[in-house]
């Protein structure tokens, strides 16, 4: 009981006719990061809103340090820090003011917790004076965090923290989540950017409100079922379409540049491959042996059947 | 307590920072009672009169005179025939006409009868009438200081307007201009602010802290108490000022009375922002179902008394209308509580009824 702080057994929660949740059950450890990987949809931000107690869910239970999500709202309102997806501060106030607010209502003060929150705080401390309203996506997320942290939860959910971050506040980011992390909070976060699955302790990848597989960001990718190529060519949109028609081949989706070929089995040589694509006068063509992503994982599991 | 101090301040901090909400909170009651006081008068004065007299005798001048000297009607144009009458209408100045019978002295004196034409200009119906019953009235007058010896039997009524004895304006528009007034500020202003907090989505937030969601609303509210009793103090200083509104009962009494009010509209500010989730609804909720009914059913404008029973019957929910009363009744009577504690029960039993239905409608939780 002690080491688990997040408990949760299916639960359900629907809006009308759309289901939003769908029989979610997952536990989470004491002072663990864990990240809830999954699109724009899949549910993340209405299991949060059921893990704060901001909603109640169909069917269910759950618990957060041990108290109920129903009967014991109050106390886990006391204990959690929430920073929701959508950037909710007062945009009116000055960066000061809204942590002062923040650690008002939560019956502290900045001093009291000044060291907990001093490596993210200092940072935008020099605009200390200027609006929430007018700071960058990267300061605003800090002073989020910040706000979130002042009053020393036990359990922080971060709904989508880095989303509309540039990539190397992105980083800091989540620099500093090892680090409350080592400070022994328990983190719940939210993503819909694969690449920083590998960042947290475990993972759940979700999709239409269920959740796919629970393991740490290794034994996801370890589980991969196939094998991977990584085609490059000068006319990617040719390549993808004539790569679907190669036999063996399992899926093909686009990455950035490139092409991910999914294969089972050692079926396909690369070389054999090669001299296909150049038949169909593809120009430059490169292929490299390559190991799964979270995002490979991620897009197998989605097709898969059960 | 320092929580609530805490979340006070960062609710004057809204106030301060938003220019439009303090040009709403303290332009609004002064321009609203200067364009009552000076513009929207329904009193007459100077109304412009247009005579034909044909006769042109000793009494029909004797008429004129008493009629231009009485300070409400001012002569425009004399007229040399009858058919001027309708192009000087249409000119637009001239609200009412005389015409005099010719040989009127004459014929008064042989008959005992002769007749004057009042003709108004009803295209404004209301100033019509009026200008024709104070014409009217002028010439009665007239009629009976010419009589009082020839005539045996007299019944003269002696009317005496009491509490507003010059029958001015300023005396119904402050109250019902407060009434107004109180009401937007408290009840738009705290529906405003409280559902910004659910747009702007740190209602989550505050819903997560461990404040409780009686503290958050009293929080809101309670800054909107302290500005909407210095507008009630305004208005009742300008008005007082400006336009000699007077305060005949006690001011104690009075500010009571508007502080009972102001609380009613907060508690309904705060019901309708527990039932909507955007600021457009929670405007469009105050102006149209707040407003509208505060400015037409409260007897502000229309007396009551004339309207349809059934509109009569609504206008008994109207809260307005009891503080009206009060404000009236302490005001213009000098009345005590004595006068008017059924009213102001009437105004607490709806500040506890709109405060439980927004107690039961608040939601711990989010709703959506």
């Amino acid at each position: 009981m002690s080491d688990i702080t997040v408990h949760v057994e299916h639960l359900t929660k629907k809006y009308g006719e759309t289901l939003a949740l769908d029989d979610i059950s997952f536990d989470v450890g004491k002072g663990e990061l864990f990240g809830f990987i999954g699109p724009d949809g899949a549910g993340k931000t209405t299991l949060f809103r059921l893990l704060t107690t901001l909603l109640l869910a169909d069917t269910g239970t759950g618990s957060v340090a041990g108290f109920d999500l129903v009967k014991d709202y109050k106390n886990i309102r006391n204990i959690s820090g929430y920073m929701p997806g959508k950037f909710s501060l007062y945009q009116d106030l000055t960066v000061e003011e809204n942590l002062k607010f923040f650690a008002t209502i939560f019956g502290t003060t900045i001093h009291e917790n000044y060291d907990l929150i001093k490596n993210i705080y200092q940072q935008i401390e020099p605009f200390k004076n200027r609006k929430a309203g007018k700071l960058s996506g990267g300061m605003k997320q800090k002073l989020a965090l910040s706000c979130a942290m002042i009053h020393k939860p036990e359990v922080l959910f971060l709904d989508e923290p880095t989303t509309g971050v540039d990539a190397v506040s992105r980083l800091e980011f989540w620099e500093m989540l090892k680090r409350l992390k080592d400070a022994g909070i328990t983190i719940l976060v939210s993503t819909p950017y694969m690449d920083e699955a590998s960042l947290c302790d475990r993972v759940a990848l979700m999709q239409n409100g269920r959740i796919m597989t629970i393991s740490t960001p290794g034994q996801v990718i370890r589980n991969y079922p196939l094998s991977l190529l990584s085609v490059k060519s000068s006319d990617i949109y040719h390549l993808l379409g004539e790569l679907r028609d190669y036999p063996g081949v399992h899926s093909v989706y686009a990455f950035g540049q490139s092409a991910h070929v999914a294969f089972s089995a050692q079926k396909i040589e690369p070389e054999a491959l090669s001299e296909f694509l150049k038949k169909k006068k593809h120009e430059s063509v490169e292929i490299t042996r390559i190991d799964a992503t979270i995002e490979d994982c991620f897009m197998e599991l989605m097709n898969s059947p059960e | 307590m320092k929580r609530f101090r805490g979340f006070v301040i960062k609710e004057f901090y809204h106030i301060f920072r938003d220019y439009r909400t303090l040009l709403i909170l303290f332009g609004m009651p002064a321009i609203q009672l200067m364009l009552f006081g000076y513009v929207l008068t329904n009193e007459i004065k100077d109304a412009k009169i247009a005579i034909y007299d044909p006769s042109n005798d000793v009494i029909t001048r004797k008429i004129t005179d008493k009629i231009l000297s009485s300070g409400y009607f001012i002569l425009e144009r004399n007229l040399s025939t009858v058919d001027e009458i309708d192009p000087v209408f249409r000119q637009g100045e001239v609200k009412l006409a005389l015409i005099y019978e010719p040989g009127f002295a004459q014929k008064l004196e042989k008959t005992g009868r002769a007749r004057i034409q009042i003709i108004g200009d009803a295209s404004d119906p209301n100033t019509a009438n009026m200008l024709v019953n104070y014409a009217t009235g002028i010439i009665s007058n007239f009629l009976v200081s010419m009589n009082s010896e020839k005539v045996p039997y007299q019944i003269t009524p002696e009317v005496r307007m009491m509490y507003n004895g010059e029958l001015k304006g300023v005396y119904m528009f402050v109250p019902g201009l407060m009434a107004m007034l109180l009401m937007l500020i408290s009840a738009l202003m705290t529906s405003l602010s409280i559902t910004k907090e659910k747009e702007m989505g740190t209602m989550e937030l505050l819903l997560v802290s461990p404040m409780r969601p009686w503290q958050i609303i009293v929080g809101k509210v309670f800054p909107y108490v302290f500005l909407a009793f210095i507008d009630a103090c305004i208005i009742l200083a300008l008005g007082n000022m400006f336009f000699g509104m007077p305060i005949i009962g006690s001011i104690s009494l009075l500010l009571l009375e508007s502080f009972l009010y102001i609380c009613m509209a907060l508690s309904l500010g705060i019901l309708i922002s527990s039932i909507t989730n955007s600021q457009q609804v929670a405007m469009m909720i105050s102006l149209v179902a707040l407003m509208l009914p505060t400015i037409l059913l409260s007897g502000f404008i229309f007396p009551v008394e004339n309207m349809p029973v059934i509109m009569q019957v609504l206008c008994h929910f109207m809260p307005p209308k009891y503080y009206i009363t009060i404000i009236k009744s302490i005001m213009l009577q000098g009345n005590g509580i004595e006068y008017v504690w059924r009213e102001t029960l009437i105004l607490m039993g709806f500040t506890a009824f709109f405060l439980g239905l927004s107690i039961k409608k608040f939601n711990i939780r989010l709703t959506s």
